[in-house]
């Protein structure tokens, strides 16, 4: 049962990657891709947790209470918003390739099959 | 090779990497049981020592400020990229937002989409604007909080229609918004070393616990950020935009081969 | 949790996956906060559940609405 998260954290990298090479849209790749970051964010979580423990803000409890890992809960917060950054960076990389290819299919991008006018 | 040799490749070494990943972390400490020193010491000492009631704030400005000046950087990068990535190539001509396919009627928005929108534009500014400001006391912070504010620009847009988002915020205006936020966050981390310390050291003054304006430099960090994030996530969204308005114009050449 | 995440997989269709990813993101969001971790269930939930279903419809629209 303790070790369930990490099991599901792995599970679904698993999956994202699944999906990453079974694919056969551009955007469904990226999607994946961010279902995959989503498991790294689960096992950095997962391993900060402490038990019978609070979140690690002080506000109204007194000081000493025991509380949850506040590092990875940091490195997390900021991943989370440059992830989404660098997937809409792929988003755009995505639509400048169907652009240029007429196709949103992986296994139609090759070098030499570019549009006449793109 | 084939697809089906592809997948079963990939099947393979896809069951060898699960199979050691869970290996590895097997080799952790079970759920609930943290083992590392660190989050225990920072969550006794970073109260008393930086005046904020928030930990995590205090990590990712004040004990991690380094880490969120790069991850600032990342950010800022990924904009630039899609604003290069999406510019106007050559045979593209960038239509009126009202000028569609000659016959093609443009739905209007119904008024229930228009009215809770535009309602709900107001108090999303507050709410962000509260998370950024509170990010030293209570979860949120400059991230969180750009976000939010970022999401309440986009409501203008869904309510009303493109040209109504472009005249509150004009493209120069949010451009200088994420420029302006990446430098002043720079500037902080620099006045630590002018003020005679580290890079990003917390120099400032810290107010007493649980006011506002307490924490030293954590609230300015809060708002260069929170201005950076609203900058970066309203200008991305809006080259998106630009680009559903941009329209090509399909040159035939004769002779063509398929 | 890892049912939501197949499910955003086995989603072919980008416009239905990109509501899936939404719902996965907020199930995410939900269980941040169940972690104790606020801060970034907060971001989670303001990123994965608006802002990314968003980007992928313009590129959705980009994509389809295309070359007129």
């Amino acid at each position: 049962m303790s070790f369930l998260p990490y099991a599901v954290a792995v599970w679904v990298m698993g999956v994202g990657l699944y999906g990453i090479v079974t694919s056969r849209d551009l955007l469904h790749l990226v999607i994946c891709l961010s279902v995959m970051q989503s498991a790294s964010y689960l096992l950095l979580l997962s391993i900060g947790y402490v038990d019978h423990a609070q979140a690690p803000i002080y506000a109204d409890v007194p000081l000493g209470t025991r509380a949850v890992d506040p590092v990875v809960q940091a490195l997390t917060l900021t991943d989370v918003v440059v992830g989404t950054t660098v997937t809409a960076l792929l988003l755009a990389l995505a639509v400048q390739a169907h652009k240029r290819y007429g196709t949103l299919d992986p296994r139609e991008l090759r070098p030499g099959r570019e549009r006449a006018d793109g | 090779m084939s697809d089906r040799v592809r997948l079963s490749v990939f099947g393979v070494s896809l069951a060898g990497l699960m199979g050691l990943l869970l290996w590895a972390l097997t080799g952790l400490p079970d759920f609930g049981h943290y083992a590392g020193p660190y989050g225990y010491i920072l969550n006794r000492i970073a109260v008393p020592e930086r005046s904020t009631t928030d930990v995590v704030t205090a990590v990712n400005f004040d004990y991690r400020g380094f880490d969120t000046l790069a991850e600032e950087f990342i950010l800022f990068a990924a904009v630039v990229g899609v604003a290069s990535i999406l510019r106007k190539l050559r045979r593209e001509r960038t239509r009126a937002p009202d000028d569609d396919a000659a016959g093609r009627h443009v739905p209007e928005t119904s008024l229930t989409v228009r009215v809770a929108g535009l309602g709900l534009v107001a108090p999303t500014i507050l709410v962000g604007l509260y998370i950024v400001a509170h990010g030293q006391l209570t979860p949120g912070g400059g991230f969180q909080g750009g976000v939010i504010l970022a999401t309440a620009l986009l409501l203008i847009y869904l309510s009303a229609d493109y040209m109504t988002m472009r005249a509150v915020g004009p493209v120069a205006l949010i451009e200088l918004a994420e420029g302006l936020g990446g430098a002043a966050f720079v500037v902080i981390g620099l006045s630590g070393l002018v003020a005679g310390g580290a890079f990003f050291q917390n120099w400032l003054g810290k107010g007493t616990v649980g006011d506002l304006l307490s924490a030293g430099t954590i609230p300015l960090s809060n708002a260069a950020v929170g201005l950076a994030v609203t900058g970066g996530f309203v200008f991305m969204l809006s080259e998106f935009l630009q680009q559903t308005l941009t329209r090509r114009q399909v040159r035939r050449r004769r002779g063509r081969s398929a | 949790m890892a049912v939501c995440a197949t499910a955003v997989v086995l989603v072919r269709d980008p416009l239905r996956q990109a509501m899936v990813a939404s719902i996965y993101g907020l199930v995410l969001g939900v269980l941040f906060f169940v972690f104790e971790a606020p801060d970034v269930a907060l971001s989670q939930t303001a990123v994965g559940a608006v802002a990314l279903p968003l980007m992928i419809l313009l590129a959705l629209a980009k994509v389809r609405g295309g070359e007129e």
